[in-house]
């Protein structure tokens, strides 16, 4: 493809700092792309290099029937970015929103990131979808002037049309293949100014509701790969375990069973039906070898934990007193409600799968090394596919890499699925941790420091979070470590004098990922919670303390907001009480005020507000839903969700005994208020569980008496 | 191997299977209804969940032989000609879906509940509903749409049937 003619639109000045290069593609219709994910100053990023040579580009383009088709780099699994990224180009377009169709890319490593995470989707390709989809309609507007013999200034264009002054109308299909051939843009090629929008900031169900709602929606294991055989894999016992030996004569002689094959992680079963397969999955016989953690259980690793805090520092000069606050956090499944799965079709020398991966470069390359082709992955294609919830869980591909395989070894397709006891017990998990806080208290009610030790089990991160990471950063982060992630993502938002945080990594052999929020789902918690506390200490309300030390207008401003319509401080029975926290994370801020029953014995939440400021809001709806989401997820673990390991096993097997909520638990309303402080664009999929969680802590020690510390509260199996 | 006939979706069909092959894969793998979803296959997560004879039932947990001779309806068969059911209506005018994969089974449970109880109260939805699992945390915008569910029923001229 030859690119002709760049263009350096500049969005309007405070909508966003960052230029990003456009210019036409060689095509029978139009096509845009925008150069992405970089965030170079101007005079670099206006070097039309050939840019197709080095790195996939974002796509706009405009068929002759007037559809427009954006390629996305990324997975949906309930995010609901692809409404947004339909909004944002409907918006630039002017055309409707359901003219526009967002498709997902295979896996190619010219994607310069391809991973769905770190809440980073609309914050990277806002901008250059923006300035795509701008020079697009300008290119469109251009067509059609030439066609008319009008000056392109005179014309105006909506739902999918440019309009002369004289009433004619003419669709962007009918201009596509001419708008391909305009060589200038006649009028301005920049994107609008947030005041001008009227589908962005609009709050708009989701694009793909009709085909969820109707069961249309295709899943992975839904898909219909003409031979695709339903595989299942018995697995170790306890994690990592490895099968020493195995008889499979009887699983071999039972109906529908196709094939069995021995893989790293256990032995698979492929036969006509899932269930024919789970049968012949039973009567396999192996004996296994214990997995590396069979010497571990929770009281070891709390244990280990705890020792690795260490002695504690020297308090700064002049401090009085020092406040300590201890916590511990369990390890937790992911638990998506789709399990993890695939469908494989490997033939001699080429291999095609297709699942919902987070970071499907990593897939690609997994399956390729596992089938000997690590210096050939080209020969892997991977299809990503919808998929029913990642929350982390789906960076790991290892699902894939088993497809790929057993699909080799029998020379059929493949799709092979995750049992829920699978997905519970040979998961890769949010770590455990342990916490101390010392906060270091002077004279006259001062605070002259604060110190957070987190001891935590290494966090295996995926490849590509170095290439996200160094998008973020600026700087080259090739491989991303537990202590550099820990390092350029958890701050104190208070001043509190003399900060210090730090990680004190502990490897365990216990398969490890990142979950929402990642390490602030732990820190963030914690010092959240003791803020609470040294409000107790300091015999101040801690709504009032929280705005004396904040720093950022931000969160001053989300925390007045939630104090605002959560009433907080209103007369409530005894037994019932507020608790507020914030969090200022991704470009984003947030305050929680959760209102907690404790009167019933298990702690009802009663109400949930929530005030947040994500930038320019581009589908108050979808963000209104992650909030609400990610409350349940805070109100989940708080409270009821958290697995134990047993002897390097993993105890809970499904959503019996995982207890993550259900209707009956959730609260009567989960409000969200939106602040707007700025047009930035801010993350969103993070950002509500951390201080949901805290507010939810803080409101149980309020209503009880006693700060929570240990997480969740109404462990049962301890 | 023994045949078993039984209407799906409004449509006689008949499968040659073993007679205790759980419905949930014969559904998927046989019949290539993929709406109803494996979440658990032990009846715990709902997210298969269907209607018996217009009963919410888990077809992870029953067998072919089991539903021979009666009527079984999954997400597929909810719309018809004359368009979206009233749930599937307020699922959409809610907004309710995250990623989706438990929401056939949310919608055929809120069917089934406004079936025998047409208005009901937060407190029997709590019961109704609990039972089904929402990963992604859409149970406030399911028990709003169920509301809207039931106005919308309430109103509707002629209900429709399933």
């Amino acid at each position: 493809m030859a690119d002709a003619l760049p263009t350096d639109a500049a969005p309007p000045g405070g909508l966003d700092r960052r230029r990003f290069l456009t210019w036409l593609v060689a095509s029978p219709t139009l096509m845009v792309a925008a150069r992405w994910g970089l965030d170079l100053p101007s005079a670099q990023a206006a070097e039309p290099s050939a840019p197709e040579e080095t790195s996939l580009n974002l796509y706009v383009a405009v068929r002759t029937d007037g559809r427009v088709v954006t390629t996305l780099p990324r997975t949906e699994m309930g995010q609901g970015i692809t409404t947004a990224v339909a909004m944002l180009v409907a918006e630039e377009l002017d055309t409707g929103l359901d003219s526009v169709d967002v498709c997902t890319a295979d896996a190619d490593p010219r994607w310069l990131i391809q991973l769905t995470g770190l809440s980073s989707t609309m914050r990277y390709l806002a901008g250059p979808l923006r300035a795509a989809a701008a020079e697009a309609r300008a290119r469109l507007v251009t067509a059609a002037a030439h066609r008319w013999r009008l000056l392109a200034l005179t014309l105006t264009t909506a739902q999918g049309e440019v309009h002369a002054p004289d009433g004619r109308t003419l669709g962007y299909g009918e201009l596509a293949e001419d708008a391909a051939r305009v060589l200038l843009p006649e009028v301005s090629p920049l994107p609008k100014s947030p005041g001008e929008y009227t589908v962005v900031g609009q709050p708009t169900g989701r694009v793909d509701a009709r085909d969820i709602v109707t069961g249309a929606a295709r899943y992975t294991l839904d898909l219909d790969i003409p031979g695709a055989m339903p595989t299942v894999v018995a697995r170790p016992p306890t994690l990592r375990g490895t099968v020493q030996s195995f008889n499979a004569s009887t699983a071999r002689a039972m109906p529908g069973v196709v094939g069995v094959v021995q893989l790293p992680s256990g032995v698979a079963v492929a036969a006509r039906t899932f269930a024919q397969a789970f049968a012949a999955r039973d009567a396999l016989q192996i004996t296994w070898a214990p997995g590396p953690a069979s010497h571990l259980s929770d009281a070891h690793i709390r244990a280990r934990l705890r020792d690795a805090i260490g002695p504690r520092p020297l308090p700064p000069l002049l401090t009085t007193r020092v406040v300590e606050g201890r916590f511990d956090f369990p390890y937790l499944a992911h638990a998506p409600m789709e399990t993890q799965s695939c469908v494989a079709r490997v033939t001699g020398d080429t291999a095609e799968v297709w699942s919902g991966v987070q970071d499907p470069k990593f897939a690609r390359s997994q399956v390729a090394a596992a089938l000997g082709w690590a210096l050939t992955p080209q020969r892997v294609t991977v299809h990503p596919i919808r998929a029913g919830g990642g929350f982390g869980r789906r960076f790991f591909t290892e699902a894939a890499v088993e497809a790929a395989l057993v699909s080799r070894s029998l020379g059929q397709p493949v799709k092979l699925m995750w049992s829920r006891n699978d997905e519970m017990r040979q998961g890769h998990y949010r770590p455990a941790s342990h916490h101390r806080i010392l906060a270091s208290l002077g004279p006259g009610g001062s605070v002259l420091g604060w110190h957070h030790r987190a001891a935590i089990p290494t966090v295996e991160f995926p490849h590509g979070f170095g290439d996200l990471l160094t998008a973020m950063a600026g700087q080259v982060l090739p491989d991303v470590t537990s202590a550099v992630f820990f390092a350029l993502t958890q701050h104190v938002p208070y001043q509190f004098g003399w900060v210090a945080q730090e990680l004190a990594e502990v490897p365990l052999p216990i398969p490890t990922a990142s979950f929402r929020s990642v390490f602030t789902s732990q820190v963030g918690v914690a010092n959240e919670i003791f803020v609470d506390q040294l409000a107790r200490e300091l015999q101040r309300d801690p709504v009032e303390l929280r705005r004396s030390r904040l720093k950022s207008r931000r969160l001053k401003a989300v925390l007045d907001r939630v104090v605002l319509e959560g009433a907080w401080g209103r007369a409530l029975p005894p037994g019932v009480a507020q608790g507020v926290a914030v969090l200022e994370e991704w470009d984003s801020a947030i305050a929680h005020l959760v209102e907690v029953d404790v009167t019933g014995g298990t702690p009802r939440v009663l109400r949930v507000v929530i005030a947040a400021d994500v930038g320019l809001p581009i589908n108050p709806k979808g963000i209104e839903a992650q909030l609400q989401g990610a409350a349940l997820d805070a109100m989940s673990t708080t409270l009821s969700a958290g697995l134990h390991i047993d002897a390097g096993a993993v105890r809970e097997g499904s959503f019996a005994d995982y207890r993550w909520l259900r209707m009956k638990h959730a609260p009567a309303s989960i409000q969200v208020h939106l602040v707007r402080s700025d047009d930035r664009v801010g993350g969103v999929g993070e950002l509500g569980y951390p201080s949901a969680a805290a507010a939810l802590a803080n409101a149980l020690a309020r209503a009880t008496g006693t700060m929570p510390t240990r997480f969740p509260i109404l462990d049962e199996g301890a | 191997m023994p045949a078993h006939s039984f209407i799906l979706n409004g449509q006689p069909v008949s499968v040659e299977s073993p007679a205790d092959l759980p419905l949930l894969w014969v559904l998927r793998d046989m019949l290539g209804v993929t709406g109803p979803k494996y979440g658990c296959g032990v009846g715990v997560c709902g997210a298969c969940t269907s209607h018996l004879d217009g009963e919410s039932f888990r077809p992870c947990l029953h067998s072919v032989g089991e539903v021979a001779g009666h009527e079984v309806r999954t997400i597929e068969g909810l719309a018809d000609a004359t368009g979206l059911h009233p749930v599937q209506q307020a699922w959409i005018a809610e907004d309710v879906a995250q990623c989706g994969f438990c929401q056939p089974g949310q919608i055929m449970a809120a069917v089934a509940l406004l079936r025998k109880n047409p208005q009901p109260s937060d407190a029997d939805i709590d019961a109704a509903m609990s039972d089904n699992v929402c990963r992604c945390g859409t149970y406030v915008r399911i028990r709003s749409a169920i509301h809207r569910a039931a106005l919308l029923l309430r109103s509707g001229a002629s209900l429709p049937e399933r």
